[in-house]
């Protein structure tokens, strides 16, 4: 079975049916609505498979199918789809992850008296987020970005009567689009410095030879070239949404939505598609690659947001209490690291360690679900605790998945995927601040991890609901168990003795195998600095499990001052509402005395010129116009009555004047001569 | 002092007139005061015939004419005349002439 591009539609159009259809549902059908989203995904996911058996048969090719969507003026506007591996590869993980977390989902959002709604926007999620992977348009791409966002807002809302869950959706999508801002820019000007938005268009697309040769030829203020420049607007998408320093506030508070959208948007898909945004733009971002004068390279730019955002998360995660919030900075931390990736000239390594990611990290979320769907959502680690005994299976694939995002050695996907990011941030000549950061970061990940599995799973529950705890339905089990299967499985296919996914991605027909032995160095570093962090992780709290969930941390004993502030997350929300938010506040006050007593006043004194001007108006129209017009009628009237009361009806009275007149006219004629 | 019989004739219509005219103004049987004013109608049809017949030019039959066409039309005046005078009793079982005045303004 292979799928053509031209037909590539579908895909997302059968989300997007099973949204419209649920929609329409009644709220009682929850159970069928749920059917619904689960069969379109699992046919979108079929179809996935096609499309990645025809884009497999030619790698490093662009198949594409562009169309009119419509004609304005002189010009047309046109969209196409567009099949690579890369895109086929991103289809398949988002439709089969996707699929399980729906399934997942119909057992945790079941007492949810919304749950066809909760489908409904899922759905609609899913469509949005293939749309953006099969565009062939940056137009079409920041369509279904915008989408992605929306559903993104409504899904972390979805219990919305909570305060702070309105508050962290609001801020969600409003952070979001602070980056989104430069995104459109950076598109505004692609478009008017190329005329297209299309990423491959027969030699006239943005993202071949002919226009990006064009963009790096010309340079903008401050000496950058043209597509750095268009490269870095279009980035600031990419970090509002993919949680990247300095905006990577919204990922964390995000976590007030139901956990399987934590797992689906916010671990394993959505979050990822400003590091596929970066991946799809390559060509464009490493345009400027071998300009000597220019300031700055945008790949350099990116490298460095990803070390900073791959540290900071780690660090903020080893002090935060709360389970969702804990995996939250670490997909933060991961996804710096693939910006990393990206920013050192690896795209292959940052995609594979994405597509690894997805799967353990949703695995953990999925796991971190079924924990707090059997502990009656009690999230906070200090009250879990002794769960191992009694949750085996979320225990087992639990575990599996922290060792995958971990990087324990050989066995684990994400081992093999930060492998890559390692091996090529050391090749990269510019800077190792990189590099360095990527190594501190492994040793943290391991740190934070340990302590989490430790607080979560080890030693005796610390609270009712967690000594209440018990496994969950096969429905929310199985999914783990397949996630857990594909986080240790998928590093098969791209470890450097078989590196099957990054040779495909780069567009390496035959798989070439290096010697598993190459770079042994770096790959021994990095298993030291794992076994470190585990071993400072378990030193510090598997040990000597905590007793009570009032006890304080024992990193907290060493350094207070130093937890203290990661457990605030270093100030950031403070920051940001004290600079940011207050500037905002202000701007609002002055917009609001501004209208009140600027626009306001004149309007104001509009409307009193214009009520004088009426008043003007009534006077002159009665006194002088009507004024005339009554005495005419009235001096009409009367002549009228005086006439009338003549008129006696009286025949002898009338004969009597006929008479009167007809003697007079005799005197007159006889007084007066005849001539 | 002798008259002639133009002036005859004119002392005649003259008298004729007055006739009419107190009998049309004291009356006030409205048939009566009708004939009142056929008696007017009659002294000017007597002017017309004498200035016709003694005038200082006189031409074949105008007079005559004149005369004829006034009676026609006077006979047509009394039918009307008359009729209204029974729509008026048959109304008011009355022909005063003041009870007749309604038309008043």
């Amino acid at each position: 079975m292979s799928l053509s591009a031209s037909s590539l539609w579908l895909i997302p159009a059968l989300p997007l049916l099973a949204a419209a259809l649920t929609a329409t549902l009644p709220r009682s059908r929850a159970g069928l609505a749920a059917a619904i989203a689960i069969g379109a995904l699992a046919l979108s996911f079929l179809l996935s498979c096609g499309a990645l058996v025809t884009a497999l048969a030619a790698p490093g090719e662009h198949l594409y199918s562009n169309f009119i969507w419509f004609d304005l003026g002189l010009g047309t506007v046109r969209l196409g789809w567009l099949l690579d591996p890369l895109t086929a590869l991103m289809c398949t993980m988002v439709t089969f992850v996707g699929t399980l977390i729906f399934i997942f989902s119909s057992a945790y959002m079941h007492d949810d008296d919304r749950a066809k709604q909760f489908f409904c926007f899922l759905s609609l999620f899913a469509a949005a987020m293939l749309g953006l992977l099969v565009a062939n348009s940056l137009l079409l791409l920041f369509i279904c970005w915008e989408l992605v966002g929306l559903a993104s807002y409504l899904l972390i809302g979805f219990w919305f009567h909570k305060p702070s869950v309105a508050a962290a959706a609001k801020k969600a999508f409003i952070t979001t689009r602070i980056g989104d801002i430069g995104f459109l820019l950076g598109l505004l000007w692609l478009n008017d410095a190329t005329g297209s938005l299309l990423f491959y268009d027969g030699g006239k697309g943005v993202l071949e030879t002919g226009a990006l040769s064009a963009l790096a030829a010309q340079t903008t203020f401050g000496g950058l070239a043209v597509s750095t420049a268009i490269g870095l607007l279009l980035f600031c998408g990419a970090i509002g949404k993919s949680g990247q320093f300095p905006l990577h506030v919204w990922l964390p508070d995000a976590m007030e939505g139901p956990t399987p959208v934590s797992a689906l948007i916010h671990a394993a898909t959505m979050v990822a598609a400003g590091v596929f945004l970066i991946a799809r733009i390559f060509p464009l971002m490493e345009a400027d690659k071998l300009l000597a004068a220019v300031p700055v390279h945008a790949l350099s730019v990116v490298a460095t947001i990803g070390a900073i955002t791959a540290l900071l998360g780690a660090f903020i995660a080893i002090a935060q209490n709360d389970l969702k919030r804990i995996l939250a900075f670490s997909t933060v931390s991961q996804l710096g690291y693939m910006m990393l990736a990206l920013g050192v000239g690896a795209p292959s390594a940052a995609i594979f360690h994405l597509l690894t990611h997805a799967f353990f990290k949703a695995l953990l979320f999925l796991g971190a679900g079924s924990v707090i769907h059997a502990a009656h959502h009690e999230q906070d680690i200090r009250q879990l605790g002794g769960l191992s005994a009694k949750m085996k299976l979320t225990f087992a694939t639990f575990a599996i998945g922290t060792m995958a995002l971990v990087g324990v050695p050989l066995f684990f996907s994400g081992f093999w995927s930060k492998e890559a990011i390692l091996h090529a941030a050391h090749g990269w000549q510019v800077s190792h601040f990189p590099f360095y950061a990527a190594l501190l970061g492994v040793v943290l990940t391991a740190f934070y991890n340990t302590r989490l599995i430790s607080e979560v799973f080890f030693g005796h529950g610390r609270s009712r609901s967690a000594n209440h705890a018990h496994e969950n339905s096969s429905v929310m089990t199985t999914p783990l168990v397949i996630l857990a299967f594909f986080a240790i499985a998928l590093g098969f296919l791209g470890a450097p003795a078989y590196p099957w996914i990054p040779a495909k991605l780069s567009g390496e027909a035959a798989v070439h195998g290096h010697s598993l032995f190459d770079g042994v160095g770096l790959m021994a570093l990095s298993v030291v600095l794992v076994a470190l962090g585990v071993g400072a992780g378990f030193a510090l709290y598997g040990r000597k499990t905590r007793t009570s969930s009032t006890a304080r941390d024992p990193l907290e004993q060493a350094l207070p001052r130093v937890f203290a502030a990661l457990a605030a997350r270093l100030g950031f929300d403070e920051l940001y509402t004290a600079t940011v938010g207050r500037l905002n506040a202000a701007l609002a006050t002055f917009s609001d005395l501004l209208d009140r007593w600027v626009f306001d006043a004149v309007i104001r004194f509009l409307t009193r010129l214009g009520q004088f001007a009426g008043i003007v108006n009534r006077e002159t129209d009665e006194d002088l116009l009507n004024g005339g017009f009554d005495a005419t009628s009235q001096s009409l009237r009367s002549t009228g009555q005086a006439y009338s009361r003549a008129q006696s009806g009286d025949a002898h009275g009338y004969l009597r004047v006929i008479a009167a007149g007809f003697v007079l006219l005799l005197l007159a004629v006889l007084l007066g001569g005849v001539r | 002092m002798s008259l002639s019989p133009l002036q005859l004739c004119l002392l005649f219509s003259s008298a004729l007139f007055c006739v009419g005219l107190i009998g049309a103004l004291a009356r006030s049987n409205t048939i009566l005061v009708l004939l009142g004013v056929e008696l007017m109608l009659n002294a000017a049809n007597i002017n017309f015939i004498a200035f016709w017949r003694y005038g200082p030019a006189p031409s074949p039959a105008t007079g005559v004419l004149f005369v004829i066409f006034a009676i026609a039309v006077a006979a047509a005046e009394a039918a009307v005349g008359l009729a209204l005078v029974i729509a008026v009793y048959r109304h008011r079982r009355s022909i005063q002439l003041q009870d007749a005045n309604s038309l008043k303004g």
